[in-house]
């Protein structure tokens, strides 16, 4: 192919300057991830001869401006609003808004009647990096931390705890176990580097220093990749009681977990990782709030798992992976969905954890329809119903 | 603009891809603002095939990095000749010369091994670079062949920083197994490559397959097109269309489809890859599937 001459028109107006700014503005509002040099090189092909073939340009401009399915799938109706001012069907969403008066945001109806008077975050998130440097004798006890604070508070039933600044320490406490695990099961990655292979490049460089022999053999082991988490965790009505601190620990969990995604579902399955990137909590637990609207219906476990194997699953399961569903069971699907459903989510993972608050209720048996179809695909069923139960995790997660 | 995506477009087609109008608005832009291309599609749409239409078209050669979990800069960059190095040490051993001296002959471009990152900026006429399944690769090395994207340079420590004698064309391509960073999206183009047309597919199993017609290479397409929205596990991509269009004709299938339901019917079976989605496609599936056929 013959070079490419951008054939120049002296200079474009002020006013196409301006209309273009606007385009790249809309296309920022509609969650585009759009920065200077995409304006620029914008610019450019407005001033080459394309501007006067402006369906050429639609093409051009979504090559330029696109950076994913989603962007790919919006940006036509977009460009159309914006440039031929043929009005938008809800294309636009705010994306980061602080929520809106009248929506119920999760923490509320967690807390029901409680009002939580949430702490900076940062406190938590503070006494979680300073564990970091801790050597790790520090190791065996932070495990128990969570008890060892919490006294009695450890072993108390979620359901019970009503008194609010008993739920807001219930919830730092999740968060802060979410974070000490995190920093441990990632450490315990790093210390395991010593392999079969020899590092023949690191080997050689050593051998200079004895005029070539090389007498330190210097090795290297497979490239170990952090154990992702994806978490569904349950919000419907019966769950009421627990979402609140799942919540926090799921949070926890994420917060800066390179490798970890969250989905939230009830009767539909909403993706909240981006909401639960947040650093501050309640923040981010307002966000949550927000994408979850309609929480606190009947659970429909089966169409949710369903949902995300066909959309979700691809894209966010790896070999190294371990799904963590955290739910009652109470489904009011079709319990065959849900064990076929469990069956192919089985097969793309390495194991299934799912977390039951019910477990520790005295007396308590899994035989509700849909937890009976889900189980004999879980590797892991085990009670989350008080901060002990939830610690009591972790040796589980390392060993993946 | 002196190359049109009109002229991009028919020019592609004689080298035997058939592009749509978006792809070649994409590739256009790609040469016109020297950025790399990224191509994202579900698993046999023909994105890898891009890469080679285009360095056909443009009779360079292909430079391909197959990414996979694991992959580091020695495998994708450059390595040392260890062995090689390790003979000449001893060669120079007893020869009087200084360590700096055997340092300096060791750490040569002699010894050095080219892998397809240094080789594609080392070329005197630009290659197409194909970074086969960049998802594959971890984040690490995503971030840092961001870096090289943008310089088109490689700093060798031994040796020093070795410039690009020519930028290459540089295509990547994605299955969306793991979500890519903002900052790849942005350095590059955006183009989703989704499965064809019928209309499209059948033109591509044209130029593929010999000895088809228009109208029957039509029927096919439409056929795929429809099995495609079935519920499959593993959905068929154009590769399977081909080797399916292929098994029909060396079966001796020539005629409409419609005239030969137990042959579509048993060869089908060679487009489903997995026992869930040849269970479901039955005879009364495939029976409905070309109902829908003109």
């Amino acid at each position: 192919m013959a070079a490419l001459v951008l054939e120049t028109c002296d200079d474009i107006g002020a006013a196409l300057r301006m209309r273009l700014a606007g385009f790249v503005r809309s296309l920022r509002d509609s969650g585009f991830k759009v920065g200077l040099a995409e304006t620029n090189d914008a610019l450019a092909l407005l001033r080459s001869t394309l501007s006067s073939r402006p369906h050429e340009l639609k093409g051009a401009f979504r090559a330029l401006f696109c950076g994913r399915r989603s962007d790919w799938q919006a940006f036509d109706e977009i460009f159309d609003a914006y440039w031929f001012a043929k009005g938008l069907k809800g294309a636009i969403k705010s994306v980061g808004d602080s929520p809106k008066k009248g929506v119920k945001t999760i923490r509320e109806l967690a807390d029901a009647s409680v009002q939580t008077t949430d702490g900076p975050a940062g406190d938590v998130e503070r006494t979680a990096g300073e564990e970091e440097d801790e050597d790790s004798e520090a190791e065996t006890d932070a495990k128990r931390e969570g008890a060892s604070i919490a006294d009695n508070l450890g072993q108390t039933d979620f359901r019970k705890i009503h008194d609010p600044e008993a739920m807001e320490r219930a919830h730092r406490l999740a968060e802060r176990l979410a974070h000490s695990m995190r920093v441990r099961l990632t450490r315990r990655d790093r210390q395991k580097r010593k392999g079969p292979r020899l590092d023949l490049r690191r080997t050689i460089r050593h051998s200079i220093s004895h005029g070539g022999t090389p007498i330190e053999l210097i090795r290297k082991g497979p490239r170990e990749r952090q154990l992702r988490l994806v978490v569904l965790l349950d919000a419907s009505g019966s769950m009421n009681n627990y979402t609140g601190v799942f919540t926090r620990f799921v949070h926890g969990i994420l917060d800066n977990f390179r490798e970890a995604e969250a989905f939230l579902f009830h009767t539909r399955l909403v993706h909240v990782s981006s909401a639960l990137s947040e650093r501050d909590a309640a923040r981010a637990l307002d966000r949550m709030g927000l994408m979850a609207q309609g929480v606190g219906g009947g659970t429909k476990i089966g169409e949710a798992i369903a949902e995300f194997n066909r959309w979700h699953a691809a894209r966010v399961i790896h070999s190294r992976t371990c799904v963590m569903i955290l739910s009652d069971g109470y489904d009011t699907g079709d319990p065959q969905q849900l064990g076929a459903e469990m069956a192919a989510l089985r097969r793309r993972c390495r194991r299934i954890v799912w977390l039951n608050p019910l477990i520790g209720w005295q007396g308590y048996e899994p035989t509700a329809g849909g937890m009976s179809a889900a189980l004999p695909h879980v590797d892991l069923f085990a009670p989350a119903h008080n901060l002990d139960s939830l610690a009591a995790l972790e040796p589980y997660l390392a060993k993946l | 603009m002196t190359t049109t995506k009109q002229q991009l477009a028919t020019a592609l087609a004689e080298t035997g891809y058939v592009a749509d109008e978006g792809l070649a608005t994409a590739l256009v832009l790609t040469e016109m603002l020297k950025r790399p291309l990224l191509l994202e599609g579900e698993a046999g749409v023909g994105k890898t095939e891009v890469a080679k239409a285009l360095a056909k078209l443009e009779n360079t050669d292909l430079i391909r990095l197959q990414c996979y979990e694991g992959l580091d800069r020695s495998d994708a960059i450059y390595e040392w000749n260890y062995q090689r190095q390790l003979l000449a040490i001893k060669a120079h051993e007893g020869s009087g010369e200084t360590a700096d001296a055997i340092e300096e002959a060791v750490f040569s471009e002699k010894y050095l091994l080219e892998r397809p990152l240094l080789a594609a900026i080392r070329q005197d006429t630009a290659p197409v670079l194909l970074i086969d399944e960049i998802d594959r690769a971890d984040e690490e090395f995503e971030a840092f062949l961001l870096e090289i994207l943008s310089d088109y340079q490689v700093s060798i420590p031994e040796l020093g920083t070795v410039g690009a004698k020519s930028i290459p064309r540089v295509v990547l391509t994605s299955n969306g197994t793991r979500e890519l960073s903002d900052a790849l999206r942005r350095r590059c183009l955006y183009h989703y490559v989704d499965y064809p047309a019928p209309d499209r597919e059948a033109r591509i199993l044209l130029s593929r397959v010999e000895g088809l017609d228009a109208k029957l290479a039509l029927q096919i397409a439409e056929l795929i097109g429809n099995l495609r929205k079935e519920d499959l596990a593993k959905v068929p991509g154009v590769a399977e269309t081909i080797d399916w269009a292929s098994a029909l004709i060396g079966l001796g299938g020539r005629n409409n489809l419609h005239d030969q339901r137990e042959l579509v019917f048993e060869t089908l079976a060679c487009v489903l890859k997995t026992r869930e989605d040849q269970a479901r496609v039955t005879r009364d599936v495939t029976d409905r599937l070309l109902g829908k056929v003109a």
